[in-house]
């Protein structure tokens, strides 16, 4: 019965969320050090025309980072 | 264990001493965007130099900055980098530097860059650095940023709190730069604070490599432990040392990076408390946000880029125009002026040889520069950042990557640098493929001649008043060339199967206004390396085609004076006529037209005859040489050498006594001009990035033959 948990990836535009942690382990370390850290708040910003890249803002800057990217930045619920 | 755990002694803080021995090293280091070129070009101004660290091919920027008039400081300027544990080939530099001692380049001291107004993420690398122990000040820019977005910094606490001065900088105006060079003109001491306490459970591991390497602090040990495979400098027995200590003590590298970024961050917050205030934020962000609904907009996005794409190839074809025919011009009166006055071979040889080879460099630096000029202010604008963002998932179609437009615009100008501009692709596939299509970009140096074939057979004329045709044909040429590369990488993407990860977290920057400064360092940057590098080029064949085509074999060539004379009176041709005529009889004997007539056979069906056999052959070296060479064949013999390069080629005749450059010849010269790999540099810089001629002569391969069929085609379709 456990509900798959949000990602980045499931925001609307303007939506945000706060960031519970990063389940990949490759590309958490990359996320981390542009400031994608456990406890910050994420907002989805903008979309590039075709849906993706998308681009969110964290730590009051703008990043660009793809779909699937965004689906290893776990939102808390 | 404890003998292992016993005191260190600290090392001693390498100070700053100007005249210690020969010039100190100063290295710049920072986030990417955090006004690190302008601080660069505000120490150095015009005495920069770029070269390749030593064993890598990335570019150093290095230049030359008086602290005080007697203090003379070397700057070494390093690639944005937002950590110490690079991600790309790039940043490893960073670290191949920083981490060895013994490094030619290894800096003295450290300036810091910072952007005031994303204090918390670019404080990460600081902290990372001040834990290295190398004495360093950070220079805190775009304080008024800051200040607009409401962060108001108290820098005595910042200060107090990180251990190293800071100095406000403004990269914009330089402000700061000259309270920076007093500061760096004193000893600087090593940051007393320290960042991140390395675990205790590690430390045993740590000390064992400090020891053994005889490093100076712990932290440096540690980044051992984490990047002995990236560090080209260690030894396979250093590696192998390492790799056991890793394995026998159970060491998580990705885990403890991750742990170890996290307890910075948990630091600076801390720091920041106390030393940072926000009243109001994101108001730059909307601006940014504003220009970013219209500049990525489904429709206009692409519009507008296309527009910008559009204006940039009009304005190299327009605008440069009237400063290149000025400097042909130029040339062309300074050759007939020294050939009034004097005579002989050695005249000849300055004036057809020397001459002409200058001509052919000088006279395309006002389109390298508007080309250059178009795209430093892309890149300095932002706008760049948002081209990535837009055409990404198109690229990646292809296999390519949104970053992958950044090279393959560059590739515009050369594809030398758009090579080595793949560094910053994170993805070995995705890199490897952006290498193999961006010689199909068509660079600058395919400009001449397709300036000069277009002029011959493309009519001045002007479509709905404003756009000329010329300029329309030229975008066209690079819109061929750009869907050969595109459908070609697509092709390697079919054929090269593996499966690897791609990147594309990428920071937006905000929009900028350029700094002209910065542009115009740029251009002169760009404009040097075409003179110098492509010049000597173009100036060493000049001359060896000069001489190839006024001597011959044995006495062949005074036998066809002789007869050409005796030719020339029994059709009592006018004196004009009858010296081309002899002319032209004496270059078909020399070494040039022997050398022309041996390959026309396999050149007959693409058009071409044994004077464009010389010119392609001369040209393989570099393509730019092409102008040269066939100004050089039909000047020689020449008795009027003012005419410019197009009229001497508009009044070639084949034999049935038509115009010899056809719509369908130049057509044909033009498609194969647009596939074809003739570049020494290109073919060089391939097998440096690729570290093999495996790469390299698969590329040769393709482009030649796609040239050679295409430019088939096009002559059979056309005549």
């Amino acid at each position: 019965m456990q509900r798959e948990q949000k990602s980045v990836r499931d925001l609307k535009i303007g939506e945000s969320g706060i960031i519970c942690c990063l389940n990949d382990p490759e590309m958490s370390l990359k996320l981390l050090e542009m400031g994608c850290i456990p406890g910050e708040k994420v907002k989805l910003n903008s979309r590039a025309p075709l849906g993706d890249p998308i681009t969110i803002i964290v730590n009051d800057y703008t990043l660009s980072l793809r779909l699937d990217e965004a689906a290893t930045i776990m939102l808390k619920a | 264990m404890s003998e292992v755990l016993a005191p260190v002694p600290a090392a001693a803080p390498s100070i700053l001493t100007g005249a210690r021995k020969g010039v100190s090293k100063i290295a710049l280091i920072g986030n990417p965007n955090s006004g690190k070129s302008s601080l660069f070009n505000h120490l150095t101004g015009l005495n920069q130099k770029v070269g390749n660290f030593p064993g890598v091919t990335v570019d150093k920027k290095t230049g030359t900055s008086f602290l005080t008039p007697q203090q003379r400081v070397q700057i070494i300027d390093l690639p944005g980098t937002y950590s110490l544990y690079p991600k790309s080939l790039d940043e490893k530099v960073i670290i191949d530097l920083l981490h060895n001692k013994k490094s030619d380049f290894y800096p003295d001291a450290l300036i810091i860059t910072a952007d005031a107004s994303n204090l918390k993420r670019n404080l990460l690398l600081f902290t990372q650095l001040a834990d290295l122990k190398i004495p360093a000040v950070l220079a805190l820019n775009m304080m008024d940023l800051a200040g607009k977005h409401g962060i108001s910094i108290d820098l005595e606490e910042l200060q107090r709190e990180l251990g190293v001065p800071i100095i406000p900088v403004n990269g914009r105006n330089g402000s700061g730069v000259a309270a920076l060079k007093i500061l760096l003109s004193q000893p600087l001491q090593v940051s007393t604070a320290t960042f991140f306490e390395i675990p205790d459970d590690l430390l045993v591991m740590v000390r064992q490599i400090r020891y053994y390497f005889e490093l100076s602090n712990d932290y440096l040990a540690l980044h051992y432990a984490h990047q002995y495979q990236k560090l080209s400098f260690l030894s396979e027995d250093d590696k192998e040392y390492i790799a056991e200590l890793v394995k026998k003590y159970d060491f998580k590298s990705n885990t403890l990076q991750a742990n170890e970024t996290i307890a910075r961050y948990v630091r600076i917050n801390e720091m920041l408390l106390d030393a940072m205030q926000v009243t109001r934020a994101e108001s730059n962000e909307q601006q940014s946000n504003k220009l970013d609904q219209i500049l990525t907009h489904k429709v206009f996005g692409y519009l507008i880029f296309f527009g910008v794409l559009f204006l940039m190839f009009q304005a190299i074809f327009a605008w440069a125009s009237y400063p290149m025919d000025m400097l042909d011009l130029a040339v062309a009166t300074l050759n007939a002026w020294i050939q009034s006055k004097a005579d002989g071979p050695l005249i000849d040889l300055l004036t057809e040889g020397v001459l002409a080879g200058l001509g052919g460099v000088l006279m395309f630096i006002p389109q390298i520069a508007i080309l250059f000029a178009f795209i430093a202010i892309l890149e300095e604008s932002g706008y760049m950042a948002r081209v990535t963002f837009l055409m990404d998932k198109i690229m990646r179609k292809f296999g390519l990557n949104g970053k992958s437009v950044v090279p393959l615009i560059s590739g515009v100008a050369c594809a030398v640098p758009a090579i080595m501009a793949t560094r910053n692709i994170d993805s070995f596939k995705d890199r490897l493929i952006t290498i193999f299509v961006t010689p199909l970009m068509s660079c600058s140096a395919r400009l001449p001649i397709y300036t000069v074939m277009i002029a011959l057979v493309v009519p001045e004329t002007y479509v709905l008043g404003i756009l000329s045709l010329q300029g329309l044909v030229l975008m066209g040429l690079y819109l061929i060339g750009f869907l050969a590369a595109i459908f070609s990488a697509a092709l390697m993407k079919l054929v090269l199967r593996t499966k690897e990860r791609s990147y594309f977290i990428m920071e937006f920057p905000t929009y900028k206004m350029p700094r002209w400064k910065n542009v115009g360092l740029t251009i002169l940057e760009k404009v040097k390396a075409f003179v110098f590098q492509a010049g000597k080029v173009i100036m060493a064949i000049s001359i060896i085609l000069w001489v190839m085509s006024s001597y011959g074999p044995g006495n062949k060539m005074e036998q066809a004076e002789a007869r050409a004379t005796i030719e020339a009176k029994t059709q009592q041709l006018s004196e004009q006529d009858a010296e081309a005529h002899i002319a032209g009889q004496k270059l078909e004997e020399s070494y040039a037209g022997q050398f022309g007539k041996f390959i026309e056979p396999s050149i007959r069906p693409l058009g071409y005859d044994w004077k464009l056999g010389i010119a392609l052959l001369t040209s393989f070296a570099a393509r730019e040489v092409f102008v040269g060479t066939i100004s050089t064949i039909y000047s020689v013999g020449d008795s009027e050498n003012i005419a410019t390069v197009k009229e001497k080629l508009m009044a070639q005749k084949d034999e049935f006594g038509q115009p010899f450059f056809s719509p369908a010849r130049a057509f044909s010269l033009l498609i194969f001009y647009v596939f074809a790999m003739q570049c020494m540099s290109t073919i060089a810089v391939v097998y440096r990035e690729t570290k093999g001629w495996k790469w390299p002569i698969l590329q040769l391969l393709y482009m030649t033959g796609l040239a050679y069929v295409s430019a088939f085609a096009v002559f059979q379709i056309f005549s």
